[in-house]
């Protein structure tokens, strides 16, 4: 019996790698569709467009160069500006969602949640159709604002930079509900009561309780809103205007229409660039106000 | 529950000074739904009194801390704080501090920053702030852990922590829910002399709600005993545990010793009481009840009200005989376990090292008292 456990028992450290060829598929599966294709865009930014769109091996920087076109510079702008509108206005609308899903009815909340990501279930193309609809000139928006009288006339809302960050907001929203839901969740509602009790104003609480002890949720959900934000082309391509073109539009712009791949490939890079700067910054920051104890 | 409307209540160490009291309470009453978890619940606390509400779980006492806080309101009854209606007063606007049974401190700020958040959010001075949390601090015993994170102090330390930032604020009452429950035996013990002489030192108004009894009257000036949203009694320690009012709190102060039966004529001062047990004699009970002979009562003593012995006392005082079931020794003192009926069993206890003689399961014995400790409680 006692040798049966001396043999069975192996070393910690050597257990802890055994399992380690498990993550191998996956591993395999990153290395071949994700980071060699990367590597290949990588390579691509630095080749020359051909006459008629293909891609000539010859190395040059002139990609990257070009980008200092101020045209460029003012899409990418935009796509910086809509994505942080975006995400703002995710988290003000998000934050008391999640609060009231996180605080109401333990038998609730799986049910609050299932209709938070209902929309999931439709595919993101056909939702983007159905807001075109909602905000054309004699949409349901529309017919909505003159019933009610807000407006006489309606408003010119497809096409503008108002659709794109309505439709941006309606499909990420959720990515930011659901960390701020944990958060609120793991928040101990005493600590808002003992900070009422010393002194602090419901604001007060907010500002000095709430946010801080929720930060790791706020982190991440404004993560999962402003990367994909920034690189989204569906909805800018559907909703907004000429006026209204975002970054992963002129990628696509580039790719598929000019079929200039290398000067494609240098803008994606220069928005990976830019998307990774942004993360680290924040993460940075997130990790000094919360402290210690929640930090990364 | 349903015999009595109105629990018999006394209420008795109310001072006649001409100062109003810190804390009144008028016939609170507070609803949950279709439970009424606090009903008609009056009481005073006296500046500088440590005042506890006693009661098992479920007595209705949180909802009355709850109340005083400020997080739900009566909804009858009111409730003055120094002599102003806190009806509707929100709890940043209360002259109250609340330690929660569970401290919530803040984890994202230090010991330094916990103690001073009620100092902040009233805007006092820094300098002011500093000078007050230090000297909070001192009281506690924290000094020079100012810059820890609570995470990392020890349960007790946390309890101190907790304290400090409620009397930083100097409030006009402490409120304290269950302040040591979480902690262990001994540092229990040794925190209840600790936060009586931290109040006495700071001359703080407390309400503390316990369900441990032995807590509450170790701690308190005085006690409120509380069952089903009710009070049943209030008094000193002494009074509630010697002359309970109430068969429910003569229980729940300790062990009460039973025997039903009926009461029976007057015997000069003393009058008979009728063991409901066949095999049980007729006992004398010194007592000043008048109900009529031949009402159902319930007699009780406490377990240091009984003396044993092996042979039939030659006593006037009443005698009940027995046999030991159960020999419980419990460092101190010796508990044991004495059949007195078919299923009826009550608990003396003997201090331990004395030369008393011993006794073992299954001895015979006699247990007897002294007729004026006897209680009686009626239905």
């Amino acid at each position: 019996m006692s040798s049966h456990d001396l043999s069975s028992s192996p070393a910690p450290a050597r257990s802890s790698c055994r399992s380690c060829w498990l993550a191998a598929p996956g591993l395999l599966w990153m290395g071949l569709f994700f980071l060699a294709p990367l590597a290949l865009v990588f390579a691509i930014s630095f080749a020359s467009r051909g006459t008629y769109g293909g891609i000539v091996w010859e190395l040059t920087s002139a990609n990257y160069l070009d980008l200092w076109h101020p045209l460029y510079g003012k899409i990418l702008g935009q796509s910086l500006w809509y994505a942080t509108l975006t995400t703002a206005i995710c988290f003000v609308l998000g934050f008391p969602l999640a609060y009231v899903i996180a605080r109401s009815p333990a038998r609730w909340q799986p049910v609050l949640l299932l209709l938070v990501m209902l929309p999931f279930w439709t595919n993101f193309l056909v939702r983007t159709y159905a807001w075109m609809i909602l905000l054309r000139q004699d949409g349901l928006a529309n017919s909505l604002l003159i019933a009610l009288g807000v407006v006489d006339a309606p408003l010119e809302l497809l096409y503008t930079p108002t659709a794109v960050v309505i439709g941006l907001v309606y499909g990420y929203l959720p990515f930011m509900v659901l960390p701020l839901y944990v958060a609120v969740e793991r928040l101990d509602p005493l600590l808002v009561e003992a900070a009422w009790d010393l002194y602090a104003s419901r604001w007060a609480v907010f500002t000095r309780v709430v946010i801080p002890l929720t930060m790791p949720g706020i982190v991440g959900g404004s993560v999962l809103v402003f990367i994909p934000s920034l690189g989204s082309f569906i909805t800018p391509d559907l909703l907004g205007g000429a006026r209204s073109m975002m970054i992963g539009n002129l990628i696509q712009h580039e790719y598929l229409v000019v079929r200039d791949w290398p000067l494609g490939s240098a803008v994606s890079f220069v928005l990976m660039a830019i998307v990774m700067a942004a993360v680290a910054l924040y993460y940075r920051h997130a990790a000094r106000t919360t402290g210690p104890l929640e930090g990364r | 529950m349903a015999t009595s409307s109105t629990p018999p209540f006394t209420v008795s160490g109310l001072s006649l000074s001409s100062t109003p009291p810190t804390i009144d309470i008028r016939g609170i009453v507070r609803r949950h739904g279709a439970v009424t978890a606090v009903d008609r619940v009056s009481f005073q606390v006296r500046r500088g009194e440590f005042f506890s509400i006693l009661g098992p779980s479920g007595a209705g006492k949180t909802s009355v801390l709850r109340m005083l806080a400020g997080f739900e309101d009566p909804d009858e009854g009111d409730l003055l704080i120094d002599g102003r209606s806190m009806f509707g007063v929100p709890p940043n606007r209360r002259p109250v501090n609340l330690v929660f049974q569970s401290y919530a401190l803040f984890p994202h700020l230090t010991v330094l920053e916990n103690v001073a958040f009620g100092l902040k959010m009233r805007r006092v001075s820094p300098t002011l702030i500093e000078e007050q949390v230090r000297q909070a601090l001192t009281m506690v015993k924290l000094l020079g852990k100012e810059g820890r994170m609570p995470n990392q102090l020890s349960g007790g330390e946390q309890q101190r922590v907790a304290l400090a930032r409620a009397l930083v604020n100097k409030p006009a009452v402490v409120l304290l829910d269950e302040p040591l429950a979480a902690l262990d035996q001994q540092l229990r013990q040794a925190m209840q002399v600790e936060l009586k002489s931290i109040q006495e030192q700071a001359g703080l108004t407390c309400v503390c709600v316990t369900h441990h009894q032995e807590e509450a009257m170790m701690m308190s000036d005085r006690i409120a005993v509380m069952h089903q949203g009710r009070m049943w009694q209030v008094g000193s320690p002494r009074e509630v545990y010697e002359r309970p009012c109430s068969l429910f709190v003569s229980r729940f102060l300790g062990v009460s010793n039973e025997l039903p039966g009926t009461i029976g004529p007057w015997v000069g001062e003393d009058r008979v009481f009728r063991p409901t047990d066949a095999d049980q004699m007729p006992l004398t009970v010194r007592t000043v009840s008048t109900e009529p002979a031949g009402r159902s009562a319930t007699l009780s003593l406490r377990p240091e009200q009984i003396h044993m012995a092996q042979e039939r006392p030659s006593t006037s005082d009443p005698v009940l005989a027995g046999r030991i079931e159960k020999v419980l020794f419990a460092g101190s003192d010796t508990k044991y376990l004495v059949r007195v009926g078919r299923d009826r069993f009550w608990e003396t206890r003997m201090v331990s090292g004395t030369s008393l003689p011993s006794f073992a399961a299954g001895d015979p014995v006699f247990l007897y008292w002294s007729r004026a400790d006897a209680r009686l409680f009626f239905e």
